[in-house]
């Protein structure tokens, strides 16, 4: 499955990386502490979190990440944004929480993170 | 490839907006230099955390990057508080960050563990008031 059904499918704003929306997802992982994410997340992976620092664009980065997706109808900081921008890498909103946004990331095939 | 490669990355103590770039930098290189993507992927998750803890608790710092035919070697040296008790601060959980970086993520207290988990060899030289020093270890085969 690639971004934009996940987007379609759940309803996503897509807050930065639109043209990077055909690129298949392997997994999906959902963790607000970096050091977890950067050690058990996979290339590929959909991240769901809260955080919307600036610190989330390289941890994206170093894990070749798909997309982040933030939960909770958040927004990415402005500095995150541009950052994001600048590194190539997408960030989703979701207005679900993160369980919820998991939970249709599941459904919708998105089983595990490898 | 033939000679050993080296390169040296400064890292700002406190700037979180730069947070990062170094363990980038370091990843692209390794893999311009061809090396095995597994091996990439665990010195890529030890730079960042060695990285973050320069960022976090240091007043400055440098990563070395060596590459020779059989290694991956990051040499981590900062100018900061050092680390009074290495075997606690090992533990995985143990953690001394404020609550400002425990909002921001970080301080999950699986820095080191990380590093260690990560590397083939890891060294830790410390002195409290003057800084730290990792040498981190990967085998490339």
């Amino acid at each position: 499955m690639n971004l934009s059904e996940i987007v379609k499918n759940l309803d996503l704003v897509v807050c930065c990386g639109e043209e990077k929306l055909q690129q298949q997802v392997t997994g999906g992982y959902v963790s607000d502490l970096l050091s977890d994410v950067i050690a058990n997340s996979a290339a590929g992976n959909v991240w769901a979190t809260m955080q919307v620092h600036v610190n989330i664009v390289a941890v994206a980065v170093l894990k070749e990440l798909a997309a982040i997706i933030l939960v909770q109808g958040r927004s990415p900081a402005e500095d995150t944004l541009r950052k994001a921008r600048e590194e190539n890498v997408t960030i989703l909103s979701s207005k679900l929480p993160a369980y919820e946004t998991a939970g249709r990331l599941y459904e919708l095939g998105i089983g595990s993170r490898k | 490839m033939g000679k050993p490669f080296s390169h040296s990355f400064i890292v700002e103590g406190r700037n979180f907006v730069q947070a990062g770039t170094a363990s980038t930098k370091i990843k692209t290189m390794l893999k311009e230099l061809g090396i095995d993507g597994g091996v990439v992927r665990r010195v890529a998750i030890a730079t960042y955390e060695a990285e973050m803890n320069i960022v976090m608790y240091a007043n400055s710092g440098t990563v070395v990057l060596e590459v020779t035919p059989e290694v991956v070697r990051l040499n981590v040296n900062d100018r900061g508080p050092g680390i009074s008790d290495i075997d606690l601060a090992m533990q995985e959980g143990y953690s001394t960050a404020t609550p400002e970086m425990r909002e921001m993520g970080f301080g999950a207290g699986m820095g080191l563990p990380n590093i260690k988990k990560n590397a083939d060899d890891l060294r830790i030289k410390s002195t409290v008031g003057e800084g730290t020093n990792l040498e981190i270890t990967f085998r490339i085969n």
